[in-house]
């Protein structure tokens, strides 16, 4: 049976709310195919604003990869704005897909992407407004299996009581698994409702079904252990790695919105994962190993995007740009390959070395050098041993000198604040450090029209990293030691006029800090703000942390633990950690020694370059680090041009 | 240090084309912001060779005539291109409109051939407004009560704060009809306007919060409002011609259907 589009009662709406183009759809290179012609059907979720959500490119790719199946069908959903949010129920109009505009409760599945957990509480609200029950226990055959995604679903214990599943790592596979054993059962007549589906998903070993794991607490508050209550289900579940990113050239043909979005550019993945091996780096570790994207595959893929999509921009994705065996041959290539075609070229993730300056003035052939992003991290060198960033003050003045002299008038450069170890001096640190950073420009221009950036926000510890086991700094010592940088930056006249200062208030991060490493008794606290009107954490002017503290203090009263009991404790090595049951391949004694080397001040290389298989995950996983040369170059396209006259 | 753009200067314009496109359906909820946007990617898509301007962003020379309302549909929007090179009109409606999302949809091109700007040419505009739950007696009597007025004073908020204008005054004509199938047996009358062009601009919304004074008509839902064309004013006749007919006919090329 088709099911009918909800665009005609949307419609009715879209007059009184704001920028109304973002719930219409229709966006070059998507896909709207006939309900009937496909037996498994996914909605695909970003939990955010379609600005946000609609560049992110982990949805991107598995729009495109399901929507390449002939019976798989996929259609995006976003969270929509509160004044949508209340039309939408005051006219009993159902959460959407923008593509055929069909209600989000009549798909198979429901996947959920969470880059963050902010976005928890939109995916209450998407489930709402759906007809999906909140419960996962309280759904039957006729809803969608909610499948959690992203970094996040790396501990979706929080949310475990929401979510039907979750998959952890690279979606591309995955979601084609996923998709046979839904087909199966479905060809299969679905037996035993959706206890056997979820049973079937959970015994395949890759997805993670939370109701067949159960937590036991020990009468401190701290897990006891988490055990399958199935016979069938795994003990852990593992993350998935696509091996070849050459076999996986998506997305093919990315959307183009009509509706202004945070990235106004295309984007090609040049390599996945990254060894550089800083601690604080939840990306970074759950990712490994590294996997290179090869120079001809990155030029068939600029070539194929651009002429599919018409952006002026490419930004060269990945963890550590620069890191790619063959960035410069890349580079240059595409730099003399669209040379006067008035196509921009950028290095999103830049790393502190002179290099770096050189690639960007490659890809800036000829155009305005605007800016460059360093990402330092700690303000001293004894923060950024402990980090493991291992980047000296020399190696930073040096490459903002260069980066001065070759016309880059301002440089941004990003820290933390609240990393372990840390006192008011290493952060007092950024304000002498950005200070050589003007004198250097100021030497190598012989110009003051130069300027320095410092953008600053408060250290999240994450799981499975070296830093899950860390206390996280209080707002309250994390806020003032942000206004003692200020007021040193400001007090020095003279540079105070060339140093922009930016910085994030402690407070969002607590909340961060609590859904990152909670457990599942947190899934209490997040109904409770949803509840009491909690939306788009991500955003300023919507985010509340006293809604977050007094919810909290309500939900968690019963259990013994509080929010400083999740984020300003540090744990113990023989702490069960919630998402110990989650398999990222790193090693837990590995991350718990590189944990006391931080502690230390010890670095650890990048495996890259000095073989190493300490962490785990190659081993583990049945993965090994993919990087080139490949010895190839970029050869020359012809334009294709309209008809002449 | 890099302050000036290396290379050649961009090459010259070699050719100027005008053209007509249309916003459609749910389309019509794009501003035209958003339409300028996709137009560049459509240009870059088709390959169409666009002069550039001189300087470090470099912009493809585009000049837009004043668009239609986020939420107003239109048949008749103008778009003139300055190009480096040659293209023969058709093929490049083809192409940028194939280059556009269904619902932007390219109508017609013409080379320019005449003198004066286009924007000179847009005169007024003649506008279809669907008025679903409205009979066609209410609205004649609203209709009839503007045209009685000399004017009518009505307020919009901008960016700039409160305004205030005179909507009737631009108003040259505002007929009224029903609609030939209503759905659902819910009557729908069709307002038809013409209104010239006038700063600031008067648009169809502001007629009707006219009315709205005059008349105390007040539509039960949001109506749907269309642009059918904008152009150079008959003014006797109300009548909007169309602002390419100079140069196609310079051209000497046959009007579109």
């Amino acid at each position: 049976m088709p099911v009918a589009s909800v665009f005609p009662a949307l419609e009715a709406l879209l007059p009184f709310v704001n920028k109304p183009i973002q719930y219409v759809g229709g966006e070059l290179n998507s896909t709207v195919k006939e309900w009937d012609s496909a037996s498994v059907r996914w909605a695909l979720m970003y939990p955010d604003a379609y600005e946000v959500g609609l560049p992110n490119q982990g949805s991107m790719i598995l729009y495109e990869v399901l929507n390449e199946q002939p019976d798989v069908l996929a259609e995006r959903t976003y969270s929509v704005w509160p004044d949508l949010e209340a039309l939408m129920r005051e006219h009993g109009v159902p959460q959407f897909t923008v593509d055929g505009h069909r209600p989000v409760g009549a798909f198979d599945l429901l996947g959920i992407s969470f880059s963050t957990e902010l976005g928890y509480t939109n995916m209450l609200t998407a489930l709402d407004l759906a007809g999906v029950p909140l419960l996962a226990a309280d759904r039957d055959t006729s809803h969608p299996v909610v499948v959690a995604g992203g970094h996040a679903a790396f501990n979706p214990e929080p949310v475990a009581d929401f979510i039907d599943a979750a998959v952890l790592g690279d979606g591309e596979q995955a979601v084609l698994e996923i998709s046979d054993v839904v087909r199966r059962w479905k060809d299969d007549g679905s037996p035993g409702g959706r206890t056997e589906l979820l049973l079937r998903l959970a015994k395949s070993g890759g997805v993670y079904v939370p109701r067949f794991y159960d937590v036991e607490y020990l009468p401190d508050g701290r897990i006891r252990r988490v055990v399958p209550n199935h016979p069938e289900v795994p003990w852990r579940v593992a993350k998935h790695t696509v091996m070849d990113l050459d076999e996986w050239p998506y997305p093919k043909a990315p959307l183009v919105p009509l509706a202004e979005t945070v990235h106004e550019r295309m984007s090609v993945e040049i390599f996945r994962g990254c060894t550089r091996g800083c601690r604080f780096c939840q990306a970074g570790m759950i990712t490994r190993p590294v996997r290179e994207r090869s120079i001809t595959g990155i030029g068939e893929m600029v070539d194929r995007g651009l002429c599919a999509t018409g952006y002026e921009e490419v930004g060269l994705l990945s963890l550590s740009s620069a890191d790619h065996s063959e960035i410069a041959e890349v580079a240059k290539g595409l730099a003399d390959r669209y040379e006067g075609t008035f196509t921009g070229l950028s290095l999103p993730s830049t790393r502190v070395d002179a290099f770096n300056v050189e690639l960007a003035d490659e890809l800036a052939r000829g155009g305005r050098r605007s800016g460059l992003t360093f990402a330092p991290e700690g303000g001293s060198e004894r923060i950024r041993a402990v980090i493991n960033k291992m980047v000296t003050e020399d190696d930073l003045i040096r490459t903002v000198t260069t980066a001065y002299s070759s016309g880059w008038r301002q440089v941004k450069l990003y820290f933390m604040c609240g990393l372990p170890t840390e006192t008011d001096d290493d952060v007092l640190q950024i304000a002498a450090l950005a200070r050589k950073v003007i004198e250097a420009g100021r030497r190598a221009t012989g110009s003051r029209d130069i300027r320095c950036t410092v953008s600053i926000g408060g250290f999240v510890p994450k799981p499975h990293t070296p830093f899950q086991w860390a206390a996280q700094l209080d707002h309250e010592t994390t806020d003032a030691r942000l206004y003692k940088l200020r007021d040193a930056i400001r007090a020095d006249r003279g540079y105070a006029k060339a140093i922009g200062f930016r910085y994030h208030d402690g407070k969002p991060g607590i909340v961060e800090g609590l859904l990152s490493r909670g457990d599942r008794r947190v899934g209490a606290v997040i109904r409770a703000v949803w509840e009491d009107g909690g939306r788009f954490d991500g955003w300023g002017e919507h985010f509340s942390f006293d809604r977050w503290m007094a919810c909290a203090s309500a939900a968690l009263e019963d259990t013994g633990v509080d929010v400083d009991w999740y984020t300003t404790r540090e744990r113990a090595q023989t702490e069960v950690l919630p998402w110990d049951h989650l398999d990222s391949g790193l090693d837990k004694e590995w991350l718990w020694e590189d944990w006391q080397a931080a502690l230390a001040g010890g670095e650890v290389e990048d495996c890259r370059w000095t073989p190493c298989y300490d962490c785990g995950v190659c081993d583990q996983m049945g993965t090994e680090i993919q990087v080139g040369p490949t010895g190839r170059t970029l050869l020359p396209l012809s334009v294709v041009r309209v008809a002449g006259a | 240090m890099g302050r000036s753009p290396e290379g050649p200067p961009p090459p010259p314009v070699v050719q100027r084309v005008r053209f007509r496109y249309a916003k459609r359906g749910r389309l019509r909820f794009s501003s035209h912001r958003d339409f300028q946007r996709a137009l560049e990617r459509a240009l870059r898509r088709a390959g169409v060779p666009m002069a550039f301007s001189a300087g470090f962003t470099a912009h493809p020379k585009v000049s837009y005539a004043g668009a239609a309302a986020t939420g107003v549909a239109s048949e008749a929007e103008y778009v003139e291109l300055a190009l480096a090179g040659r293209v023969e009109p058709e093929a490049l409606r083809k192409a940028l409109d194939a280059s556009l999302p269904d619902g932007l949809d390219v109508v017609e091109v013409v080379e320019v051939a005449t003198p004066g700007a286009l924007a000179d040419r847009l005169e007024a505009s003649e506008w279809e407004i669907a008025l679903p739950g409205v009979d066609l007696g209410t609205l004649q009597r609203a209709a009839t009560a503007l045209l009685d007025a000399e004017v009518v004073e009505v307020q919009r908020l901008t960016k700039n704060g409160m305004r205030t204008a005179d909507a009737r005054g631009p108003v040259v004509a505002a007929t009224c009809r029903a609609a030939a199938q209503p759905a659902d047996d819910v009557p729908c009358a069709i307002l038809r306007l013409v209104v010239r062009h006038v700063t600031p601009s008067v648009r169809p919304d502001d007629v009707l919060a006219a009315m709205r004074q005059v008349a105390d008509f007040v539509p039960p839902v949001p109506p749907r409002v269309t642009r059918l064309a904008q152009g150079p004013l008959d003014a006797a006749a109300a009548v909007v011609g169309d602002p390419l007919a100079p140069d196609r006919d310079a051209a000497g090329v046959p009007a579109s259907a």
